[in-house]
């Protein structure tokens, strides 16, 4: 809403920081770091990346692996290297209580996942933004129990896409889970250090505690599916909870559906 | 704000209540230096008939004064003043409150912006938005109870001005300011002018209801003190804001901590949807509350022009001597 008058004061920006604390030049420089990652180390293979739109809001929904998840660096680089827009990725509020890390998060397009939030980005701003529907559940997930897709939530993102007016766009990842692969939780050291959970990851072992950081260079290759759109009115109040639901577990489906088919396509993990 | 209200010819008459004499001279409106004392309140109300009254003396800075006496003034001074107001056969047709966006609290399960009907995240922890929230709570009592009076109550955000000076405006003065290491809110202002202009908007115009107040876009606080040429001295995240030593320097109410931390944005869009338009948005609040400190810095202060002077002021009121106006 503008200052429509003729002596309105001026609006003196120094940064780009958005209203939602992201920065394109902070973005700008941060995809420059990861690029060497990205095509060296995952050499990230997309397809059909065509079939995310040139404008309008998109709710993009992917399966989630790995202890430090490489999934969502790897989307949010890819498509905005790719198409050129804007990506925000929802996150649970926690990001935001830790010092420095909360920071850069929200200055590389995090955003705290209310669906508040995510109506704003889609309906009112015509936004891409990413939401892993397992949440947590993902990449908490062992080793033995790779690939197979946790449940997706209560369906929160679908009703966020049906009130938003906006398609949902599936992805499909591999490579995820092999990039950070959890051996065990420990629980208790969980709960001490307040995170959702903690994993001994293949790094930890193969590397120490360097292993933190250093993910292993599984091949990621991306599937992106057809958009799913659903055929009911914006801006309801509720929506039937029963197709909500159903909706939510038919992507579900053709998610791991799709996952289950790239893995019979690829001859190596290291290599695709 | 009184000053404003002069110039509107439809205005009969003007009164200011306040415990602090006036540091602008007044055309015709007059004062009375008053605390919110209830018998005080009701008999002015009932004597002059008053038919619009614009509640803006709660607190919405807690730094320097004690928990009790915000709760004094903003619970118990409102609490006087919907009375006075509500009495049988009072003339008050129209209230305006002017409230604080603090009421929405500041915290890491907060929306990006919020709507005048989103709810909190938490419940208040500190005590003056406790006090501004049982305060809106008494005045939407007051709405229920009496169907026939408009009320309106203006949230607004951190005000930031050539004038008024408020804890964030003291932090940026100085050339250190705190900030909480790690964290870079992005926070959101509205002009000194936007607040006088939106009050005489919803006065002027007879318009009820619950309004946010807040200029368009949200700085982080690194780029405010950027703006104003400060720096900004980190403080531990990991310690209660009122236990550090630095804090003491600064000056700060406990409620900055997590406005410090999280910051905090809210919708205007309702009040631009009754035709009221921004003369700044938050980066022109900042632009202008450093433009005047830059001046102040450079000319030195410049000496008040004008003192109250009660005696002074009933003479060119009531002496039948004064002929033209009282001039400055």
């Amino acid at each position: 809403m503008p200052c429509g008058r003729d002596d309105a004061l001026e609006d003196p920006r120094l940064s780009d920081v958005d209203e939602w604390g992201r920065s394109e030049r902070f973005r700008a420089l941060a995809r420059s770091l990861y690029e060497p990652v990205y095509s060296k180390w995952f050499r990230v293979r997309w397809e059909g990346l065509e079939k995310i739109p040139d404008e309008g809001g998109a709710l993009l929904v992917a399966n989630h692996a790995g202890a430090i998840p490489s999934d969502a660096p790897v989307i949010m680089h890819g498509i905005e290297k790719e198409l050129g827009r804007p990506v925000y990725g929802l996150a649970d509020h926690f990001f935001r209580t830790v010092p420095v890390v909360g920071t850069l998060w929200a200055r590389g397009g995090g955003v705290s996942a209310r669906p508040a939030n995510a109506y704003r980005l889609l309906r009112e701003q015509g936004q891409l933004v990413l939401d892993f529907p397992e949440g947590t559940k993902g990449p908490s997930k062992s080793f033995t129990d790779r690939y197979q897709l946790r449940r997706f939530g209560r369906g929160g993102f679908v009703e966020i896409a049906m009130r938003a007016g906006v398609p949902i766009i599936p992805i499909a990842v591999t490579g995820s889970e092999e990039a950070m692969p959890v051996l065990f939780r420990l629980p208790a050291v969980a709960k001490v250090l307040g995170l959702p959970y903690f994993p001994v990851t293949a790094n930890l072992l193969a590397l120490g505690p360097l292993g933190v950081l250093v993910p292993f260079p599984a091949k990621f290759t991306l599937r992106v599916l057809d958009p799913v759109s659903f055929d009911v009115p914006p801006d309801q109040e509720r929506y039937s909870k029963s197709r909500v639901m159903d909706e939510a577990e038919r992507i579900r489906t053709l998610i791991q559906e799709s996952v289950y088919d790239m893995l019979r396509g690829r001859r190596s993990v290291w290599l695709g | 704000m009184i000053q404003a209200l002069e110039t509107d010819p439809n205005l009969e008459m003007i009164l200011g209540m306040g415990a602090h004499a006036p540091s602008v001279p007044f055309e015709r409106a007059e004062f009375v230096r008053a605390d919110q004392n209830y018998s005080i309140v009701n008999r002015i109300v009932k004597a002059t008939q008053v038919d619009t009254i614009l509640h803006t003396f709660m607190v919405t800075n807690s730094a320097g004064i004690s928990n009790r006496r915000v709760h004094e003034i903003n619970v118990i001074g409102t609490m006087n003043l919907l009375a006075a107001a509500g009495a049988p056969g009072s003339s008050v047709r129209h209230i305006v409150v002017k409230s604080s966006t603090l009421v929405y609290g500041s915290s890491a399960r907060d929306p990006n912006t919020f709507g005048e009907d989103t709810p909190r995240s938490a419940p208040a922890t500190h005590s003056i938005e406790r006090a501004l929230l049982e305060a809106e709570s008494l005045v939407r009592d007051f709405s229920e109870d009496n169907p026939g009076t408009l009320v309106t109550v203006l949230r607004f955000a951190n005000v930031l001005g050539p004038h008024l000076t408020t804890a964030i405006s003291a932090s940026l003065s100085r050339p250190l300011c705190p900030s909480i290491f790690g964290f870079d809110p992005l926070l959101q202002f509205v002009e000194e002018d936007d607040v006088v202009r939106a009050l005489l908007h919803v006065t002027r115009g007879g318009i009820p209801g619950l309004y946010n107040v807040a200029g368009e876009g949200r700085l982080p606080w690194s780029e405010v003190a950027g703006i104003c040429g400060s720096w900004r001295v980190p403080l531990s995240p990991y310690s209660p804001l009122k236990f550090h030593p630095l804090v003491r320097l600064f000056d700060l109410p406990p409620e900055l901590g997590d406005l410090l931390r999280y910051g905090r944005g809210v919708d205007t869009r309702r009040l631009a949807a009754t035709g009221f338009l921004y003369r700044a948005t938050s980066a022109g609040a900042v632009e202008s509350f450093i433009r005047a400190k830059r001046l102040r810095r450079a000319v030195g202060r410049a000496p008040t022009s004008y003192t109250y002077e009660y005696d002074v002021e009933q003479f060119f009121a009531h002496s039948p001597s004064v002929t033209g106006p009282a001039g400055t």
